[in-house]
């Protein structure tokens, strides 16, 4: 398929793949962390570890915005889907979360109207098509989705709906990134920057992650051709001695982001003072929230929300795992009490998340899966014409 | 970071069991000690993957029809621990029984398509040609159908015939009789219009036993035609998405296709109809009952390039993505070519190929390499994301 196969080649990948082995200084490792869960749904999805050599290593981020979703903000969720005349629509991702007191999916079973969207027009169309409904649209996500949700209120005013609000669950990925940064746990060589969200915020805000940290970045595209050629160009920046920012994916990404799309959430949306990220805690203005002039559209002043904190279950290490300090595997109840049938983390849920990832593509021990694809090369037969 | 956490107000005491759920599942496993280094720990969750399957849900959530995991832990806990017996232990498509000196193979199937009329057929011949699939996976000549309608109050007269002249149609083209029937109706809002169940009889006149456990290490994977097609045009047709597909479903009867297999390769080893789950599903059924790995090449897997495109777009693994004329063979390795001609040489199967091989180890596996060059697991698959797609 066009504009695919291009960045799925095999060929350029082992090229890619011996370039970045001959920049691999003897004894040392080499440790990047891909921010977005998007990329850790591609590395795992097409197996691209496989074409990196042993030292390098790639740790998942904080990037899956399912992943990041407090409990109590599904209880909060939950509990305005089980008001009166409510339908609650929500992305697919979205619907096996677990909350406190279990995830949509379970509140659907119990009587609620939840219904899942691909997109927030969707949840506006509905919002039409049922007058006599109040249409809740639970808005989750980086910068990235932010300016779709932006848009929807926008749409919404103009055609003066009344009858659709949002429930404002957005994050903002640099907070994110500076706690990583903070965390003593954790030695980074680099990081492979999240692409999505650079469409929008262009690339100039990691500049402090080059300069004052001195960790170099490359915004990253999203096909495993994009993130082994991030690698090789973090690879490349080590061995020259540099830290910089890069922007590995130029066809997309604006060095200066989409000033358009910065302008309406700005518009619709301000700064929290602070958001509970699940895992990671309360950070300062790292998230967004309705703005006052739109608060007719703002499910938390429409409703009456709980808004209580609901702590993490003990066996839980999302956060340790959020944080690239853990493999999937390492956290003890992964693949036994936590799976993705019944997940107790959010890590476990969302197709982004590195622990639903793992289980789902990557759940082997590598050696054993490279002797058994290996050894029998499968006889291809001429394809039909 | 963590700590100094609010908790909860103490919920009311029905609430709590749910409040609990977290704890409760952590206990469950409690006697797993935790184990580092990551051989040991994929073994233990082999363990807890091979543990009685047990449901846990309160109700009965999409995800119990999806045809992945939910579904097969509700067949398990809830249809087999009921009415176990050896027959039914097989969970082959189609139960196989020796009646009076004659072998009969008899299946069932319900059709809850939305929507019930879509490009390529209706959920008329989708519930005959379902019917006709399972019992041709067995090996049997599919002979006699029922046919059960729940309808809905105010459903349109003029749809019911369309769908039962295409019903008509489907069981012409198949060779088999629609025998007996039931018809139920509903008030209004309480059915979706027109739901279908058919049952069906096939004769084994075959000394064949095809099973997925009979499947062994150098045997080859097929499949007869590209795949997903059913799947994506069903989403496509349902209008939610703004995207058109020149696309067709692919339904069709499978009876004939698997008799000119049989005739022609004596080495068949089982054969299953990839619908609800996907060709993924029928593997990961085949490496947990044969206990094998199953090793597919991606760039082998036959798909129409509108179908990868759709499922590109949304995010779906066509590998997941119902067929309702495809089948997946497993044939001794010396007899994949003489299967493949075979295939190739019925206007059905005109689209074959072969996929994959049987491995013996990691064993309960699908291992997929990708066309990039990688390799992953193919799981079987959680959640639903394409509801009531036949």
């Amino acid at each position: 398929m066009r504009f695919v196969d291009e960045f799925r080649d095999a060929d350029k990948a082992l090229a890619l793949s011996a370039k970045i082995s001959e920049l691999c200084e003897p004894g040392r490792h080499y440790k990047f962390m891909e921010v977005c869960g998007g990329h850790t749904h591609t590395i795992y999805k097409h197996g691209l570890e496989d074409y990196l050599p042993d030292s390098v290593q790639l740790v998942h981020g904080p990037g899956c915005p399912v992943c990041v979703i407090p409990m109590g903000r599904v209880d909060d969720a939950i509990a305005i889907a089980e008001e009166p005349d409510v339908i609650m629509t929500s992305f697919g991702d979205m619907m096996r979360v677990p909350g406190g007191r279990g995830s949509f999916f379970d509140s659907n079973a119990a009587g609620a109207d939840i219904r899942m969207v691909y997109s927030p027009l969707d949840a506006l169309k509905i919002a039409q098509a049922n007058p006599a409904k109040r249409v809740v649209f639970m808005a989750i996500g980086f910068e990235t989705t932010a300016p779709s949700t932006a848009m929807t209120v926008l749409r919404a005013e103009a055609m003066g709906l009344e009858n659709f609000s949002l429930f404002c669950n957005h994050v903002t990925i640099i907070p994110a990134i500076k706690a990583i940064l903070d965390s003593p746990d954790l030695r980074l060589d680099g990081f492979v920057g999240p692409g999505h969200v650079s469409t929008v915020i262009g690339c100039r805000p990691y500049e402090f992650i080059a300069r004052d940290h001195g960790k170099p970045l490359v915004c990253a595209g999203f096909e495993p051709l994009d993130i082994l050629q991030s690698v090789y160009m973090l690879m490349l920046q080590l061995h020259e001695g540099r830290s910089e920012v890069e922007n590995q994916y130029s066809r997309v990404v604006p060095w200066d982001g989409n000033p358009k799309a910065l302008e309406v959430i700005a518009r619709t949306m301000q700064l929290r003072p602070y958001f509970e990220w699940r895992g990671l805690g309360f950070i300062s203005h790292s998230a967004l929230q309705m703005r006052p002039e739109y608060a007719r559209f703002d499910a938390e002043r429409i409703f009456d929300v709980p808004g209580v904190r609901v702590a993490d279950p003990k066996a839980c290490q999302c956060g340790e795992v959020l944080k690239g300090v853990l493999k999937p595997w390492e956290c003890k109840v992964f693949g036994t009490a936590c799976t993705p049938e019944t997940p107790i983390g959010t890590c476990m849920v969302s197709s982004e998340g590195a622990c639903a990832a793992y289980y789902n593509f990557g759940r082997f021990s590598r050696e054993r899966v490279k002797s058994a694809t290996r050894t029998v090369d499968i006889e291809l037969s001429p394809a039909p014409s | 970071m963590r700590g100094d956490t609010a908790e909860s107000p103490t919920a009311p005491a029905a609430e709590q069991s749910r409040a609990n759920w977290a704890e409760d599942a952590v206990a469950e496993h409690a006697g797993a000690e935790h184990l580092t280094r990551e051989e040991l720990v994929l073994e233990r969750i082999e363990r807890a993957r091979r543990r009685k399957a047990r449901v846990k849900e309160p109700r009965i959530t999409m995800s119990h029809g999806a045809g992945g995991k939910a579904s097969r832990t509700l067949t398990e806990a809830i249809f087999l621990d009921a009415f176990s017996n050896p027959v039914l232990e097989e969970l082959e498509d189609a139960a196989s029984l020796t009646v009076g000196g004659a072998q009969l193979a008899f299946s069932t199937d319900s059709f809850v398509v939305s929507p019930l009329f879509f490009p390529g057929g209706n959920i008329g011949d989708l519930a005959i040609n379902g019917t006709v699939n399972d019992l041709a996976m067995t090996g049997a000549r599919p002979l006699f159908l029922s046919a059960g309608f729940i309808l809905e109050e105010g459903f349109p007269v003029e749809d019911l015939r369309r769908i039962v002249a295409s019903m008509a149609a489907a069981a012409a083209a198949a060779g088999v009789t629609v025998v007996t029937g039931d018809t139920k109706v509903v008030q209004r809002g309480k059915g979706d219009g027109c739901y279908i169940n058919t049952a069906g009889v096939g004769v084994l006149e075959r000394e064949v036993s095809l099973r997925a456990s009979g499947v062994r290490p150098g045997d080859a994977v097929l499949v007869s035609g590209p795949i997903g097609e059913h799947g994506v045009t069903i989403l496509l047709a349902r209008g939610e998405l703004d995207i058109e597909a020149d696309l067709d479903s692919d339904t069709a009867p499978l009876n004939e296709l698997a008799a000119v297999l049989l005739d022609a390769v004596p080495g068949v080893r089982m054969m299953r109809d990839a619908t609800r789950g996907g060709v993924a599903t029928i593997l990961n059924e085949i490496a947990v009952a044969a206990q094998v790995s199953v090793v597919v090449d991606e760039s082998a897997v036959p798909m129409l390039p509108v179908v990868t495109g759709a499922c590109e777009l949304l995010g779906i693994d066509p590998l997941y993505v119902a067929c309702e004329g495809r089948f997946v063979t497993v044939v001794d390795s010396e007899q994949a070519e003489a299967a493949l001609a075979a295939l190739r040489g019925h206007p059905l199967g005109a689209g074959a190929a072969i996929i994959g091989r049987i491995k013996d180890d990691p064993p309960g596996l699908v291992l997929l390499k990708t066309s990039f060059g990688g390799t992953r697991i193919v799981d079987l698959l959680v959640g639903d994301p394409l509801p009531r797609i036949c």
